[in-house]
């Protein structure tokens, strides 16, 4: 665990600025999870997995600070990321929401250009620095030529760097993306974590995102968290922890697990299953409040 | 986008087009408000408009304009500022181009304050009190039914719609329950009008302004900015959402509160004047100083339209600002439909 004092040690594997502690999280009076630990590796490309409504979502909105605790707390750099201003935590850690909106009208570049905000006051509205910044974002993400182009009139995926362009202008060393690649086609999801692969390696950000996709967590996660109703079964290595008694206890999916021949990560195949009236009945999930 | 850097690290944003509108708009509204002063069955000739706003002008010039016509253009510039800086602010919160306070309700209280005081007897400070206080506490409804899970697009919106129909229930039994003449000026107040208003009803108007433009303007425009682009990407940035919305919320029910008092609920203006400005300056965000800007501009035209458009004959400035506010609206989004998105 790193105190206040160990700021400075980003790419010591054994640390890690954003921990969640003894969480019970929920909405209104329903409760997603309990008692539930999290530690960001630094340095870490973190991936959050689990089957729809296992709260890993929910996870990732109470360590982005959206999302306030009933029990435990969330710490960041050691101190309680609620008790720190708004401002000073969206200058250390960066958020991809799934619900984001660009407004009618507002081009890459502006779009890009709002990722300054926490580092912006009344009487310095645009720095030198700012626009060096933007626009070294958006060269990192390959969306410079379309900086003029209305945001509206992208594609998905291009939508999707723009995006991602914004969070990077805001210069976090940690960035949290939830579900980027939903909605997107099998080309563009590629290229999305590919290039959050990117920034990752040369960068050396910390990343954290939810995917729905196992193959994908497991061929670009350096960590990962599997979760299932609302607490963690395994965390680590994917190279390590993907094995068939983890897929079956947490999608309770009977599956075969052969090494992808492209990145010798493991690669999930689901069983062949022809579950007819006669057939054996399909797996139950058991445990299923999630 | 043009950059200014001084020395020291400031620096300055603005976008030239949207200042190009604001300071066209001013200019014009108070060129407007030239002409308009001279305007009247004893006609003044602008060079004796701008004599007498000097501190010079023949007596009887004097005491034309400064007690008798520029109390009324005072007041017509500061409520229509004020109702379109509100609804500015109120469409960009609720994301939603038809959420301003006339849907949502707010007008709607400030006159069953109104129609109280008219009910149980009061002057016509008591009146303009009730009204603000009951634009005030249509506003903390609004925020009780649906503000607690932040108020975002839809919900907002749709409690308005309930509330605007449960008020105007409302307001129409408190009319029945008047006494005839006071019915009649219940009714009329209803409609909105300037007609007779002197510097106690602008003054407050002035006030409210003096304040809440620089507070919600200058230091709430980035953050709302922010806004539009849904909670979660804001905060993600940093804007601390709660304390911004109830601050820019709050901050506009009370400019629509204390507009209402002064000239009764002028319908359409707070809607239409942010569609206009946007129309405009063509810039994304709350475009808030242009909206101010149109506003007065549009209301002190709907006035003078309203005092000389019928011989003989003054109409409520709210039936103008109905009429061609809900017109021009109605035209504007039928275009859009069919045309551009």
């Amino acid at each position: 665990m790193t105190g206040p004092d160990e700021k400075g040690t980003l790419m010591r594997p054994d640390t890690s600025r954003l921990v969640g502690e003894a969480l019970t999280l929920g909405y209104d009076r329903r409760t997603v999870a309990e008692d539930l630990t999290v530690a960001v590796p630094d340095g870490s490309f973190t991936v959050i997995i689990g089957p729809n409504a296992c709260g890993k979502s929910t996870l990732l909105r109470a360590l982005a600070r959206l999302l306030r605790p009933a029990r435990g707390t969330v710490l960041l750099d050691g101190a309680d990321i609620h008790r720190r201003p708004a401002r000073q935590v969206a200058r250390t850690l960066g958020l991809l929401p799934q619900s984001a909106v660009a407004p009618d009208g507002l081009t890459v570049a502006e779009l890009v250009s709002r990722g300054r905000y926490p580092h912006q006051g009344l009487l310095r509205q645009w720095s030198r620095e700012d626009e060096r910044v933007v626009d070294r974002a958006m060269a990192d993400t390959g969306v410079a030529e379309l900086a003029d182009r209305p945001v509206d009139e992208l594609s998905g995926g291009q939508r999707q760097r723009v995006w991602i362009a914004m969070a990077l202008a805001q210069q976090t060393p940690l960035l949290l993306l939830d579900e980027p690649t939903t909605y997107l086609d099998i080309a563009h999801q590629v290229e999305v974590l590919d290039l959050c692969a990117r920034l990752h390696e040369e960068q050396g950000r910390t990343l954290v995102a939810v995917l729905h996709d196992l193959h994908q967590a497991a061929r670009y996660a350096t960590h990962l968290v599997a979760m299932r109703a609302g607490r963690v079964v395994a965390a680590g290595d994917p190279r390590r922890i993907v094995t068939t008694e983890l897929v079956e206890e947490v999608f309770g999916l009977p599956c075969r697990i052969i090494e992808d021949p492209e990145t010798g990560t493991p690669l999930v195949l689901p069983t062949v299953r022809r579950s007819g009236s006669d057939g054996e009945p399909a797996p139950t999930v058991a445990g299923g409040r999630c | 986008m043009i950059v200014l850097r001084l020395p020291g690290g400031l620096s300055l944003r603005l976008r030239p087009r949207a200042f190009v509108v604001g300071v066209a708009g001013t200019l014009l509204a108070l060129a407007l408000a030239v002409l308009a002063v001279g305007a009247g069955d004893y006609p003044i000739a602008p060079a004796d408009v701008l004599r007498v706003l000097a501190g010079g002008g023949s007596p009887a010039d004097r005491f034309i304009v400064t007690e008798l016509r520029l109390p009324r253009l005072v007041t017509a510039l500061a409520v229509g500022a004020a109702l379109g800086l509100a609804g500015a602010v109120f469409q960009s919160l609720t994301r939603n181009p038809l959420g301003s306070p006339d849907v949502l309700g707010v007008t709607s209280g400030a006159a069953t304050g109104a129609l109280v005081v008219v009910v149980l007897g009061g002057g016509s400070a008591a009146l303009a009190g009730a009204a603000a206080a009951g634009g005030v506490a249509t506003g903390l409804l609004l925020y009780a039914l649906a503000g607690r899970h932040g108020v975002g697009g839809y919900r907002l919106v749709l409690v308005g719609i309930g509330v605007t129909a449960i008020l105007t229930g409302v307001n129409g039994w408190l009319l029945t329950r008047a006494p005839l003449m006071d019915a009649a000026r219940a009714a009329l107040w209803i409609t909105g009008s300037l007609d007779g208003r002197g510097w106690a009803n602008a003054l407050p108007v002035l006030g409210a302004l003096a304040v809440l433009l620089p507070a919600v303007l200058l230091a709430r425009a980035p953050a709302l900015r922010l806004l539009e682009m849904g909670d979660d990407s804001a905060a993600g940035l940093g804007v601390p959402v709660r304390r911004v919305r109830v601050a820019a919320l709050g901050s506009a029910v009370l400019l629509v509160s204390v507009a209402a008092a002064a000239a009764g609920p002028v319908s359409f203006l707070a809607l239409t004047a942010p569609h206009l400005a946007r129309r405009l300056t063509r810039a994304p965000g709350p475009n808030l100083l242009p909206s101010a800007v149109v506003g007065a501009a549009l209301l002190l035209a709907a006035d003078q339209l309203a005092q000389h458009a019928v011989a003989g004959r003054q109409l409520p400035v709210g039936v103008v600002t109905g009429v061609l506010g809900g017109g021009y609206l109605a035209w504007l989004l039928a275009g859009e439909r069919g045309g551009r998105r």
